[in-house]
């Protein structure tokens, strides 16, 4: 068996973990921004995070070929399949979780233009469980740490109790004060944003575990 | 949304493999050691291979698949020096037993080899040969229908049925392989043993021959062994992987080739090995 072929497709595999962690990081950073900006009523920071998804999109491109070129190239199989397969997955969650930053920082632009609302502390908290699991789901990505995904999919939770209180909360200031309801409605529209990001953070964890362990856990909740 | 209020512990965890499947056992092996002299070729071998379907042996060069393949219709019987321990039995016959009919053994097993080794004879004639000489027919037109029948399970029928007279010897590679698997099917095996059936052959021809292997395992137990680790993960259902002498794993292809058990099985499916 030739070793130095098998050096390449080393090299290789390194390169993909590369270019998904640089996706990864991009899609933290975006996000990290975007609940600065709003927690800062920050427009030009939520316009750098808009400014900045067009590179989102060419990492999610560039993780795309070299899955492609590996699949065709080399074959891989066990670990190295397993590895390529949850990348290739990985990629588009990660590109997605940069979208609903995007979408998060729109909203910060048109709540920006309006009187500042003092309805978004539990939204800054949804927002730093969110940042703080996807941190660490990208740490057990790199170290292949099943457990440690595992421990990440349950604080999904947290957020999702979060979004289930602060909706009931903003649709009841929706009632009481109408004048406010457009901008309870964007601030309804960031926190189902930042949940759906648990989902996807949920999602990157689930495939770590496959990658890791070969057992495939999603469809469980 | 995963849930709105409840995290919901695994109900489930689905592994990425198919179980094994539950076909009655036609070969069964136990704690088989090969020996050429005092050379241990295989060492405490025990393996199940079930019916009607495909098992893979995988490894490198030397590691004993084709010794043990060919322990399974004692080829190695013609080889001065060898000896056999343990059991081997076929549908719970001791096939190594005092008296065992090794004529009988063979025609229950037939065997491919990884060169075509067509007689120089008509491509009838080939397919004829072990029907003739185990005076399997009773007249000319049972001949010939066990004849059209071999080559038709074959997949080179449509290719020949208007030359059959011309020799053998003028088919391509792969027409000539296909061939030596018409001869083995012409008796009625009801176990094929294929040495790299596939390893001199172009990737056309190579896909009819594992295209065959995949039809014939609705009639067939059928054990190949491959360099191939690509043509293993397509053709077989089971694989197993030999190194040194031993058997390190068996299991479904599908999990051979995506989680295997064995860290030395990872190495080689991934190409770590050595």
């Amino acid at each position: 068996m030739s070793t130095e072929v098998h050096r390449h497709l080393d090299q290789e595999l390194d390169a993909l973990r590369d270019a998904v962690l640089r996706l990864g990081g991009e899609a933290e950073t975006a996000l990290r921004r975007a609940m600065h900006s709003l927690a800062e009523r920050d427009s030009a920071e939520a316009r750098n995070v808009l400014d900045h998804d067009d590179t989102v999109d060419q990492m999610e491109v560039d993780v795309d070929r070299r899955a492609i070129d590996i699949f065709a190239l080399r074959q891989p199989a066990a670990r190295d399949l397993r590895f390529v397969m949850s990348v290739t997955k990985m990629a588009p969650v990660l590109e997605r979780i940069a979208d609903h930053a995007c979408n998060i920082a729109r909203a910060v632009i048109d709540l920006n233009n309006e009187p500042e609302l003092n309805n978004h502390i539990r939204i800054q908290q949804m927002g730093e469980i969110a940042s703080s699991m996807l941190a660490r789901a990208l740490e057990a990505f790199t170290r292949s740490d099943a457990a440690t995904a595992r421990e990440v999919i349950k604080r999904d939770t947290e957020i999702n109790n979060l979004y289930n209180q602060i909706f009931n909360h903003l649709i009841e200031m929706m009632v009481k004060e109408p004048a406010t309801a457009t901008r309870d409605a964007r601030l309804l529209f960031v926190a189902k944003h930042i949940e759906r990001i648990g989902d996807y953070v949920t999602d990157i964890c689930e495939l770590t575990v496959y990658m890791a362990e070969a057992a495939i856990i999603k469809h469980r909740h | 949304m995963s849930s709105s209020t409840s995290f919901a512990t695994p109900k489930f965890e689905v592994k990425s493999h198919a179980l094994l499947r539950s076909t009655a056992t036609k070969i069964a092996v136990e704690n088989l050691d090969f020996f050429y002299g005092k050379t241990q070729a295989l060492r405490d071998i025990s393996i199940e291979i079930p019916e009607r379907q495909v098992m893979a042996f995988i490894g490198p060069s030397g590691c004993g698949k084709t010794t043990f393949l060919r322990t399974l219709n004692r080829m190695n019987d013609v080889i001065p020096g060898t000896r056999v321990e343990g059991n081997v039995t076929i549908d719970g016959a001791d096939i190594y037993a005092t008296g065992a009919d090794v004529v009988e053994l063979r025609r229950k097993v037939g065997m491919v080899f990884q060169k075509s080794n067509p007689f120089p004879k008509s491509i009838f004639d080939n397919v004829a040969y072990g029907l003739k000489i185990n005076r399997v027919t009773s007249s000319r037109s049972e001949l010939e229908g066990r004849v059209e029948e071999a080559l038709k399970d074959a997949a080179l029928w449509s290719e020949v049925k208007d030359r059959l007279k011309t020799s053998a010897l003028g088919l391509s590679g792969g027409q000539q392989q296909r061939l030596c698997i018409a001869r083995a099917l012409a008796i009625r095996p009801e176990v094929i043993l294929m040495d790299e059936p596939a390893s001199a052959l172009d990737p056309i021809a190579t896909s009819k021959i594992e295209e065959l292997i995949f039809d014939l395992k609705k009639q067939y137990t059928i054990v190949i062994v491959t360099h191939n680790m690509q043509q293993a993960a397509r053709v077989s259902d089971l694989t197993a992987f030999f190194l040194l002498g031993k058997l390190i794993e068996v299991n479904s292809t599908e999990k051979m080739f995506t989680a295997p058990n064995q860290k030395l099985t990872e190495d080689y499916i991934t190409g770590r090995f050595g």
